[in-house]
């Protein structure tokens, strides 16, 4: 049993809040680039030249990349011989989110309820996935996210005999729907299977994949690339003005499901899609 | 077409402008959002006055984050518009005119630009640190209890825009999407 301070988890999750916020993942830097050397739209160049140049001014200066500083979503992989002490670990997370949010001078965008509103003040609380694997180590990925792109997400529940097509033509339905409001170029993240619930949870989860990383089941990869393929032949374009890249990439994660159905989500990102991992 | 505009937004030059024309806004302009938008749109139904004058104002869907020491404001690219489509004509009707956002709005919102002469520009989602740039002075006038998403005023310089619908309603997303699909590279 390998003892951890709850005080640890505090100081790592305020770390990367601050990080998430101002310096854009390598890979997200990347597939931006790639997406520029080859946009053939007049208008769509000029606004990746902007992108790009925005997440520099962001890194150099250490300000927020996007005023939208998210939710906090938090991923904690809490290996089984690990003993937290010292404090209750959800409080534990919602105090670097407090700290973190406050030095960097990140935006506090949450409500402490959904109809009645009213700004919590800190952007607590986090949102905290939990899961227990093997080891004596803690994983934590910060990803925060906006919700200009999170609202154009979307769920079904298919019927087992909608087949293949089926999700293809929802994930392009879905982008479509979406169009300029996102922040074009989009990251998609999809997940297909599990219930309801796990379905949402695998599409989030496939946006704290690297862009440029591939589904290990050749027949999801090669789904990646033909749906991140046809989404930019719709021409939205950056921003929705026109132009080749509609997306800068596009993750699938799957699990088995019941014999009755074939539930898909689609969580929506944008080009300033961060997430941030470190292992205590 | 490339404009320089300096505010604030007569209609005669709101009618000027065209979809897919490059501005470059100098002037005051507003910050709301949702919660300061409901809180306009509920003064106006009791017959109360807005916080500042809305005739040929500009309006910044925006909530920036705080101010580091040293700085005018933080990182402050545009939200999504659509949220305040239940909110923007009336705005107009007490005479704003212009709105920078992104995103797609509302049928009923274009009918009120046509009636009013209204322009929707769009400033880029997602770079909120190089549009902080633009501005060069940043003071609240209301609803501080809305926190970011209070009433602030800003004096912009050459903030740079794009026309995305015009007092004609015609449509950038519309036409720049057309315009690429039909010449693009095979």
């Amino acid at each position: 049993m390998r003892e951890i301070k709850a005080s640890d988890i505090t100081d790592v999750i305020e770390r990367l809040c601050i990080e998430a916020n101002q310096v854009l993942p390598e890979d997200v830097k990347k597939a931006i680039g790639k997406c520029r050397s080859c946009e053939d739209g007049e208008i769509a160049c000029q606004i990746l030249d902007n992108i790009i140049e925005n997440y520099k001014i962001a890194e150099d200066e250490q300000v927020p990349i996007c005023q939208d500083t998210g939710m906090a979503c938090v991923f904690l992989e809490i290996g089984q011989d690990v003993h937290i002490s010292g404090g209750d670990l959800t409080e534990a997370v919602n105090e670097g989110v407090r700290r973190g949010y406050e030095k960097g001078y990140l935006r506090k965008s949450v409500v402490k309820d959904p109809v009645r509103r009213g700004n919590t003040g800190d952007n607590t609380p986090a949102m905290i996935y939990t899961e227990i694997v093997p080891g004596k180590e803690i994983r934590i990925t910060v990803g925060p996210k906006g919700f200009g792109s999170e609202n154009m997400s979307a769920i079904r529940m298919f019927k087992p005999s909608a087949g293949l097509q089926g999700i293809k033509d929802f994930i392009l339905e879905t982008v479509e729907a979406a169009g300029p409001n996102p922040c074009p170029p989009m990251v998609v993240g999809v997940g297909i299977g599990g219930t309801f619930d796990k379905a949402a949870l695998l599409a989030k989860k496939a946006l704290m994949r690297p862009v440029d990383s591939e589904n290990p089941d050749p027949f999801y990869a090669d789904l990646e690339k033909e749906m991140l393929e046809k989404i930019n032949e719709l021409g939205i374009g950056p921003q929705g003005f026109g132009g080749r890249t509609t997306a800068i990439g596009l993750n699938i994660e799957t699990m088995p499901t019941h014999i009755a159905g074939m539930p898909c989500a689609i969580n929506i990102s944008c080009h300033v899609t961060r997430h941030k991992t470190e292992v205590i | 077409m490339e404009r320089h505009i300096t505010l604030p937004l007569t209609e005669e030059m709101a009618r000027s402008l065209h979809a897919g024309d490059t501005v470059y806004l100098t002037g005051e302009i507003y910050t709301s959002r949702d919660a300061g938008h409901k809180r306009m749109c509920e003064s106006l139904a009791r017959g109360e006055k807005l916080p500042f004058d809305p005739m040929n104002a500009t309006i910044y869907y925006v909530g920036p984050t705080p101010a580091k020491p040293g700085q005018v404001i933080g990182s402050a690219g545009p939200t999504t518009s659509g949220r305040m489509d239940a909110y923007a004509p009336a705005l107009m009707a007490v005479g704003a005119r212009g709105m920078i956002g992104k995103g797609a709005r509302l049928p009923e919102v274009v009918e009120a630009m046509k009636k009013y002469g209204g322009v929707y520009f769009g400033a880029i989602g997602g770079a909120g640190a190089l549009l902080a740039k633009c501005i060069k002075h940043c003071e609240l006038i209301a609803y501080e209890d809305l926190q970011s998403e209070a009433l602030r005023r800003l004096y912009v310089e050459d903030m740079p825009l794009t026309v995305i619908i015009d007092s004609e309603g015609r449509n950038l997303y519309e036409e720049g999407r057309a315009e690429y699909l039909k010449n693009r590279k095979k």
